[in-house]
């Protein structure tokens, strides 16, 4: 039961990654056109701004 | 918006600071729904060379570019790429930087990631572990659990205080109640050993609850930030007149004495008498009459009226909130209270289930310490029984029905308002609708079929040369005409063009002016004088909005406050039978609230002022996004696009919706039946509750997502 003590740790610090991810996105308005983002991969983007 | 684009970086630096400095214009597209779309769109707008960066936002269905052009030119422009746009305050949007729903979203965020890892160590205590090992998973998830609790779920805890400061119930008094006893008891147990921890039930509550707000305030931010687009470009500046000098000022600094002048074309901004000779003005917007009206000397005007003829001068006789104008909003907001206090079908059931939750987890809690005498095991038992029955699912079902209805909506261009607006819908019976603007497509129109090949040439060359709004129409209407050659062409203010056709003279304007009797615009050609007579055009899918509108089962009435003869001809193209002709405003208002009284639920669609305290009386309203400001906000829908054809599916939708919310109710009760006799009995796990909470969640969920196939 020793590794418990890695790996709790461990899933907390990965979980609080993805949060503080989410929190980073969340302050730099990634979130603001979510539909655009997905379809401007298709563009030709030699004069796209 | 992303501070950096890729473009920019090549841009040399003056350039760069050129594009800060420059206005910010945003127009709302509603067509806009794939990549090509963007592509085209900001390869256009970019084209421009007075745009510096223009970005289409699908999410939003909207433009934004810095650039000097007014917003008009940029619809013209996207009007040749194909797709329609309407202008928006700019400034407006800045504003609108969402910070409820960012808060929101972060609380949602930090309860998603702490009920993830305690879940992770609830499985293994339900899957065994035992002794140290489980009293060590239950204290790290208290230290998980108690902090996001205390802060994700403050959006209740706040709501239910509110409501119990008035002394009522409101649904977030028993979910605050359930998250904050689940988490101090099972703190309780962590701390003493006990066997079952409730900390994975109180975080999944808060964040299956906190989606359902989440989509509830989206829905909400969204609809008025759109609605707050619409708020287009009406005048909010005046010309005065100080001795000869003419300044522009805001409307709110004008008083009454004020001399003002109305430029051709522009809105009268406020009540006043005429102090020109004479005045042309189209007062459809205020009386639904679609003749322009001629003003003789010290006539009255109203705010709002259009100048069709020459720039005219009146003294400001009101102002401000005395306006006709102004004196109407407020009508408009007595019928409004009648609306605001309709009771939403969440409503109705949060005032049944609140107290019958509280009521019997009490009834659970009294019952097995009566019968046991175990304190500790019957605040177990009560507070597994308030966990169990907490609404999860009802706390989801309506959100989440509406925020898949409104996203069906807006993609056919229908901007809906209020939140009880899908309910509203749903119980209409009889729909009203305006002619003027609203079954007719606004702005003028001339029948032409009196008019030969060369005559048609002559107008469009003369129609050419004026600025004219009658004149653009009427050259508008001619676009596939030739023009023909005029020579000496001239402009009389307010009266026409006229010139010369191999040596013989002709005009175009005001019949008197052109030698015919009565009103209305003529064209002169030689000794030949022809009246062009006003036509009305339908709006586009009328006669089917109509149709499908009689198809679902509701009357259809027209009301207008023109004339009977154009009334009747127009109903008869619509195939309408039902039609109220001459209406004064308070006319129309008077036979919404007539109709309501009799047991009628009506639907108000109507565009112009005269409209106005209709649509806000009426059960529900829609009015076209070209109609005025007031009208607009007096409605609970904007219809953005052109057409009315989708209007059947307005309501089809929203009686869908209304279904699929209560199928909803109705699964949310199903599994409290099943649940709660477990819970009283005194069986209930926290893996039973975990369980029973996501299951039902989900299946409210996946069942709201249903109205998007309904049509």
């Amino acid at each position: 039961m020793n590794v418990l003590v890695i790996l709790i740790p461990v899933s907390l610090i990965l979980g609080g990654a993805g949060l503080a991810a989410f929190i980073w996105g969340l302050s730099h308005n990634q979130y603001e056109d979510p539909e655009g983002n997905a379809a401007r991969i298709l563009l030709d983007d030699e004069d796209a701004g | 918006m992303t501070a950096a684009c890729p473009a920019c970086a090549g841009l040399p630096a003056d350039d760069v600071a050129a594009d800060v400095a420059r206005p910010s214009v945003a127009l709302s597209v509603p067509d806009v729904h794939c990549a090509a779309c963007i592509g085209k769109i900001e390869r256009a707008l970019n084209a421009l060379p007075q745009v510096a960066h223009a970005r289409v936002n699908l999410t939003l269905r909207r433009v934004t570019a810095q650039t000097d052009l007014p917003a008009e030119a940029l619809v013209d422009e996207l009007k040749r790429t194909g797709y329609e746009a309407f202008p928006f305050d700019a400034s407006r949007l800045a504003h609108d930087t969402d910070a409820t729903g960012s808060d929101l979203l972060l609380r949602l965020g930090v309860a998603g990631f702490a009920m993830m890892n305690v879940m992770l160590l609830s499985v293994a205590v339900w899957s065994g572990a035992a002794d140290a090992t489980r009293d060590l998973f239950h204290l790290i998830s208290a230290s998980i659990a108690l902090p996001a609790v205390l802060y994700s779920a403050q959006p209740f805890f706040q709501s239910a205080a509110q409501s119990l400061k008035g002394f009522r119930l409101n649904m977030d008094v028993p979910i605050s109640l359930a998250i904050l006893l689940a988490a101090m008891m099972s703190l309780y147990e962590a701390l003493h050993g006990g066997h079952h921890a409730y900390f994975d039930a109180a975080l999944s509550l808060t964040f299956f609850l906190l989606i359902g707000r989440y989509l509830e305030h989206r829905t909400r931010a969204s609809a008025r930030s759109a609605a707050g687009e619409l708020a287009a470009l009406e005048v909010h500046t005046a010309e005065r007149k100080s001795g000869t000098r003419v300044e522009t000022v805001p409307i709110a600094d004008l008083v009454v004495g004020d001399v003002l002048l109305v430029p051709t074309g522009a809105r009268v901004p406020a009540d006043g008498r005429l102090v020109s000779a004479e005045a042309v003005t189209d007062r459809s917007f205020l009386t639904g009459e679609s003749e322009p009206v001629t003003h003789g000397k010290d006539a009255d005007l109203r705010a709002g009226e259009v100048n069709l003829g020459a720039p005219f001068t009146l003294t400001a006789t009101a102002v401000g909130d005395d306006t006709s104008l102004r004196q109407m909003a407020a009508m408009v907001e007595t019928a409004e209270n009648a609306r605001n206090s309709y009771t939403s079908l969440a409503d109705k059931a949060a005032q049944v289930y609140a107290p019958a939750v509280h009521i019997l987890s009490a009834l659970a809690f009294l019952g097995w310490y009566i019968g046991t005498g175990d304190l500790r095991l019957s605040l177990n038992i009560a507070i597994a029984v308030l966990i169990i029955t907490c609404p999860c699912a009802l706390g989801l079902a309506v959100p989440a029905v509406a925020t898949a209805a409104i996203g069906k909506l807006y993609q056919l261009g229908f901007l809906v308002k209020s939140g009880t607006a899908l309910e509203r819908l749903a119980e209409v019976d009889t729909v009203f609708f305006d002619k003027t603007g609203t079954l007719t497509q606004p702005g003028f129109d001339f029948d032409l079929d009196t008019l030969s090949d060369d005559e048609r040439a002559i107008a469009l060359g003369l129609a050419q040369a004026s600025k004219h709004p009658v004149a653009r129409a009427l050259a508008a209407r001619l676009g596939q005409t030739t023009p023909a050659l005029i020579e000496d062409i001239s402009e009389r203010a307010g009266r026409g063009v006229s010139g010369q056709v191999a040596g013989e003279e002709v005009r175009l304007g005001q019949a008197a002016w052109v030698g015919l009797d009565g009103g209305g615009l003529a064209l002169k050609t030689g000794a030949r004088a022809i009246a062009l007579r006003q036509n009305e055009t339908l709006r586009s899918g009328a006669a089917e909005a109509i149709a499908g509108v009689r198809a679902s089962g509701l009357d259809v009435a027209m009301m207008t406050g023109d004339s009977a003869t154009r009334a009747k001809r127009l109903a008869q193209d619509l195939g309408l039978s039902a039609f109220t002709p001459e209406m004064a405003p308070e006319d129309k208002h008077t036979m919404v609230e007539a109709s309501e009284a009799e047991g009628h639920h009506v639907l108000m669609v109507g565009d112009g002022l005269n409209d106005t305290v209709a649509l806000a009386a009426a059960h529900a309203s829609v009015a076209p996004a070209t109609a005025l400001e007031a009208a607009r906000s007096a409605s609970d829908v904007v219809l953005v696009r052109d057409s009315l054809e989708d209007l059947p599916a307005l309501i089809a939708t929203s009686r869908a919706a209304v279904r699929l919310s209560r199928q909803n109710f109705t699964i949310a009760t199903l599994y409290n039946a099943v649940a709660i006799p477990i819970a009283l009995a005194g069986f209930a796990t926290p893996m039973l509750a975990a369980l029973a909470m996501s299951a039902s969640s989900l299946t409210v969920l996946i069942n709201a997502l249903r109205v998007r196939r309904a049509s």
